[in-house]
């Protein structure tokens, strides 16, 4: 039953092969078996997954109309707030906050019926590209223990990976859906700026965070995204547009199709055997029908420096309400009121949230500001012209998601600077805000999975999963399950 | 030494919505502490701030009052600070593209009328408020976030008012169009109208240069007066100052900073540290003690606090379009300053009387308005009312539109007034009385039995019976004493109840008397 996608486990309780209470007894059954190996959830309650999935079943007795994605277990990364349950982000200045309130997203899950199974590891205020930046655990890769799971959505990519749950939700700023989707060997899709709402999602960068789902495959992910789109009027940067049936349209081929390559994503870096892979796939567009062309991305080695200033000079706003005053962690100890500021922020965040606050600080401070914060948002703009252009010629850009594989656990955690170039070719379509998706294509010689990427034009989700679905259809690369 | 005294306000106002700038709290005021707040004005993590399109909609019709540039297309910002009062640690509001700028607001003193220029009007949130627990010992600061995202509109003026007597009149002025038009109650007792007053003086010198002393930034003006006051204690302080510490050498005039203000030039102050070099002196901030009359000036800033504005990422920018602004152009109506203008050209009245009937506000203009046409005596309508009317209201705490006279009522006696030619202490009583028993003005005077004494046989028959009954005044008159013949009326009118016509009594006793 594990190895069913969300789709399957749909069908076999219409059936009345399964139930909803079945499912979950097998996946918190199996949470424990493997979570002291992965260690991606922060938060399960049993009971409550249980009484949820119980409250279902009732429903589907008494021959109630049930939602989209009754009785399918789904995990939450924990920068998204759940009523009642503890939300930390990864960080201890955040160890005892429970929101009051549900996360948009939340309230869409609920009302699809779906069972919330749990919260689960991410770098700290989801910055990272390793998971490692979590205050409370390191998550390990399915597929090779001492792997990292990618970031900073690594629990909720390691949960699906390892059977743990048949759905999850992660939040993508820089790539922290795509990169760990690909690092994990599943399906991950970061949506559209303003396609899912944000209330309710721990702000890291504002302009560039958005949340998206993980799966098995790409009728899953569309499933899940389908549940999750929609205006919410708590979101202004939320927009108001129809959201398109993406399983409905999943099946049909894109023809034409032009697939633009950038000569930008197969540069220096570039581990040769992930080439080969993402090569490889583009061969199976073209046996497809599809034509190549390649395109250019010039502005795209200015994505990493860009995103740097961008994502945290926001973030320096948007972790200054963590004071100790109102909520979250506060010192011990302290001699008035700005020192029990200092302390409580000294003890609560971590080194990298630490060393992107003080970034963001500098680049947004009086004789600096022009140098580093406006400049980027002018490159921002010249990246967003560079996409708009590129997708005047072709349907879709395709591409490694990530130049490497998944990396060990502490390789990267000295060196942030080789830690940043994981996301190098996920940052650009954050800072471009349009959508992107990662689907396996391969694996190394040592095992571990690889990522192909996807980028479409702002909107064009429903394009982008067409494209990757006939890519999924001639190959078995999603099929693989990681034996933990 | 002589000197120009340069005033810019910083007023801030709470604009009249029921629900917050972000959120949808109550704005209401002295609600218990901490009762109007939900998780988007407590800057809980993951909430977001969505915009009141009726407080943008009431700043836009404050900046038009204002005769402001609306831009088309204005964003929002962030100002980072840390303060326990202001829960995210970073306010909303606008930086470089405000939604309003370049206006003017004609203010009216002893000297007449002046236009201020204004910079620029923006919106953005309120803070929250600390209170001092220090009962029993204890030592303790609370927070009060009812009032955290209240909409408050800043309008900075140009620094051009001269006196304390000015920035008094554009407050008034200010708080006077704003309550017209209902985009703030300008309360400033309950904080819905707050300024800060930037003040500092030019101060002539031998060669028509001019030495400014540094900007004092007077903070917690609780009151109009209060605001008059500081200012004019500041001027005599910064007088006194500049003198001292030129004097002891501790201040100097630093002729290698010249710089312009309007016309002329300037050159700031630089203070002496200990180790002989100069330094500039840098703008300060001080706190008005209403109490005990004075600032405190508080530590001058080492340099100015650095905000860190950037675009707030949560908001999207705001457009404005032809037709909105129109239909807020047009649905404003007439505005004081016009109002002023009108009842003179219109009215015949003074621009005192037609300053006082505007600064009442337009219901009170509407029901002068009423009196005048009604009685077709503008002049005599605006005596009544400033005189009469106004102390009436004020007597029983009543605002125009709960008067207990009813404007055509009021226009009614006037006219009958000089129409019978009732005297003034007669026509105050029928006014007292109309407002009394609701009557009307006929009703009064029949009851009262202040029938005109028309009949001038009538008249001459009294007017004998008092020359006879006053033989002294007459005498008196008689001598030359014109005065005495005042005495003889008075009898006349006794006698009529005040409602013989007074010039044809006056004509028929000079008569008579010729004959004695
Ligand atoms: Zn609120």
């Amino acid at each position: 039953m594990l190895n069913l996608t969300a789709t399957e486990l749909l069908q076999k309780q219409a059936a009345g092969d399964l139930t909803a209470e079945t499912i979950a007894l097998a996946y918190l059954q199996r949470l424990r078996e493997t979570e002291p190996r992965v260690q991606a959830f922060l938060t399960v309650d049993d009971a409550d997954v249980l009484a949820q999935a119980k409250a279902i079943d009732a429903r589907r007795r008494r021959g109630e109309p049930l939602g989209r994605l009754a009785g399918v277990p789904v995990a939450l990364k924990d920068v998204l707030c759940v009523k009642g349950q503890r939300t930390t982000c990864g960080s201890k200045i955040l160890r005892n906050f429970v929101p009051p309130y549900d996360a948009h997203v939340v309230t869409q899950l609920r009302a699809a019926d779906a069972v919330l199974i749990g919260k689960t590891n991410c770098d700290e205020f989801a910055m990272g590209s390793s998971t490692e930046n979590s205050a409370y655990q390191i998550t390990h890769n399915p597929w090779g223990h001492e792997r990292t799971p990618g970031g900073s959505s690594g629990g909720s990519a390691a949960a699906v990976a390892a059977g743990q749950a048949p759905l999850s939700l992660g939040t993508d700023t820089g790539g922290s859906i795509r990169q760990p989707a690909s690092f994990c060997g599943i399906v991950g899709l970061k949506p559209t700026y303003g396609r899912v709402s944000r209330f309710g999602l721990v702000a890291y960068g504002s302009s560039l965070d958005q949340i998206g789902p993980f799966a098995h495959d790409t009728r899953d992910a569309a499933l899940l995204l389908e549940v999750i789109a929609g205006h919410d009027p708590r979101d202004s940067t939320c927009v108001n547009q129809t959201v398109p049936e993406y399983t409905r349209m999943l099946d049909q081929k894109l023809a034409p199709l032009t697939i633009g390559v950038a000569n930008e994503y197969f540069g220096e870096g570039l581990d040769p055997e992930i080439e080969q892979f993402v090569r490889d796939a583009l061969k199976v567009y073209e046996r497809l029908g599809a034509t190549i062309k390649p395109i250019a991305l010039p502005h795209s080695p200015y994505s990493i420096a860009t995103y740097y200033l961008v994502a945290t000079a926001e973030a320096s706003g948007n972790l200054a309400r963590y004071d100790g005053v109102h909520f979250g962690h506060r010192a011990e100890t302290f001699t008035g009121l700005i020192d029990m500021m200092k302390k409580s922020r000294g003890e609560g965040f971590g080194t990298e949230v630490k060393r992107r606050i003080m970034l963001g600080t500098y680049a947004l401070s009086s004789g600096y500001i022009d140098a580093y914060y406006l400049k980027a948002l002018k490159v921002r703009r010249l990246i967003r012209q560079d996409f708009d252009r590129a997708f005047a010629d072709c349907d879709v850009i395709v591409g490694p998601t990530s130049p490497t594989a998944a990396f060990k656990i502490g390789e990267k955690v000295s060196d942030p600077l080789a830690m940043y170039l994981s996301d190098i070719y996920t940052i650009s379509a954050n800072l471009a805000g349009i959508p992107g998706i990662s689907v396996p294509c391969g694996f190394t010689k040592a095992g571990l999975p690889i990522g192909l990427q996807i980028l479409a034009a702002p909107f064009a989700e429903e394009k982008m999963l067409r494209v990757a679905h006939m890519y999924e259809r001639e190959t078995a690369w999603h099929t693989r399950r990681a034996g933990v | 030494m002589s000197h120009r005294i340069i005033i810019g306000l910083e007023v801030h106002v709470q604009l009249l919505t029921k629900t917050k700038l972000f959120c949808g709290c109550s704005t209401q005021f002295g609600l218990p502490p901490n009762s109007a707040t939900c998780p988007v004005c407590c800057g809980m993590p993951g909430t977001l701030p969505v915009m009141n399109r009726q407080a943008f909609r009431l700043s836009i019709e404050a900046a038009v009052a204002l005769n402001c540039t609306i831009a088309p297309f204005t964003k929002w910002d962030r100002k980072n600070y840390f303060y326990p009062d202001l829960p995210k640690n970073y306010q909303i509001s606008q930086y470089d593209l405000p939604f309003s700028s370049n206006g003017s607001l004609e203010i009216e003193t002893s000297a007449g009328s002046r236009t201020i220029g204004i910079i620029r009007a923006h919106l953005e949130e309120d803070a929250g408020k600390m209170l001092h627990d220090e009962n029993a010992g204890r030592n303790d600061s609370l927070v009060d976030l009812n009032r955290t995202g209240t909409p408050l509109l800043e309008i900075v003026s140009q620094p051009e008012m001269e006196t304390a007597e000015e920035a008094k009149a554009y407050l008034e002025a200010i708080r006077l169009l704003l309550r017209e038009i209902g985009v703030s109650d300008c309360e400033m007792q309950e904080g819905s109208l707050r300024c800060d007053a930037n003040v500092n003086l030019h101060v002539a010198q031998p060669d028509g240069s001019f030495v400014a002393t540094p900007i004092i930034e007077v903070k917690n003006l609780n009151t109009i007066r209060g605001v008059e006051r500081a200012l004019n204690y500041e001027v005599d302080r910064q007088a006194a100052e500049l003198e001292r510490n030129l004097e002891s050498g501790y201040w100097q005039i630093d002729t290698s900073r010249p710089g312009k203000f309007r016309d002329y030039n300037i050159v700031p102050i630089a203070e002496r540290r200990a180790d002989g070099t100069l330094r500039p002196v840098s703008k300060a901030t001080a706190g008005w003690d209403e109490r005990i009359g004075r600032t405190e000036v508080q530590r001058r800033k080492e340099e100015a606090s650095d905000y860190r504005y950037f675009p707030e990422p949560d908001l999207v920018p705001v457009t404005v379009d032809e037709t909105l602004l129109a239909q807020i152009r047009q649905e404003l109506g007439e505005l004081p300053a016009a109002q002023n203008a009108r009842l003179q050209s219109q009215y015949g009245l003074t621009a005192y009387d037609a300053g006082v009937l505007s600064r009442q506000g337009r219901a009170f203009v509407a029901y002068f308005e009423i009196v005048a046409n009604r009685c077709g005596d503008a002049k005599e309508a605006c005596n009544w009312i400033i005189n009469d009317l106004l102390s009436t209201l004020n007597e029983r705490k009543l605002d125009i539109k709960l008067c207990p006279l009813p404007a055509e009522s009021l226009g009614d006696l006037i006219r009958e007034i000089k129409a019978i030619g009732l005297n003034k202490q007669r026509a105050r009583e029928v006014y007292a009385d109309m407002i009394d028993t609701g009557e009307s003005v006929k009703q009064v005077i029949d009851r009262k039995g202040f029938k005109p004494v028309t009949d001038d046989n009538q008249l001459l028959e009294l007017v004998r019976k008092a020359i006879a009954a006053n033989s002294k005044a007459v005498a008196d008159f008689k001598k030359g004493k014109t005065k005495a013949a005042d005495a003889i009326k008075g009898f006349v009118m006794r006698e009529t109840k005040g409602m013989a016509n007074t010039e044809t009594v006056q004509r028929l006793l000079l008569e008579e008397l010729a004959k004695v």
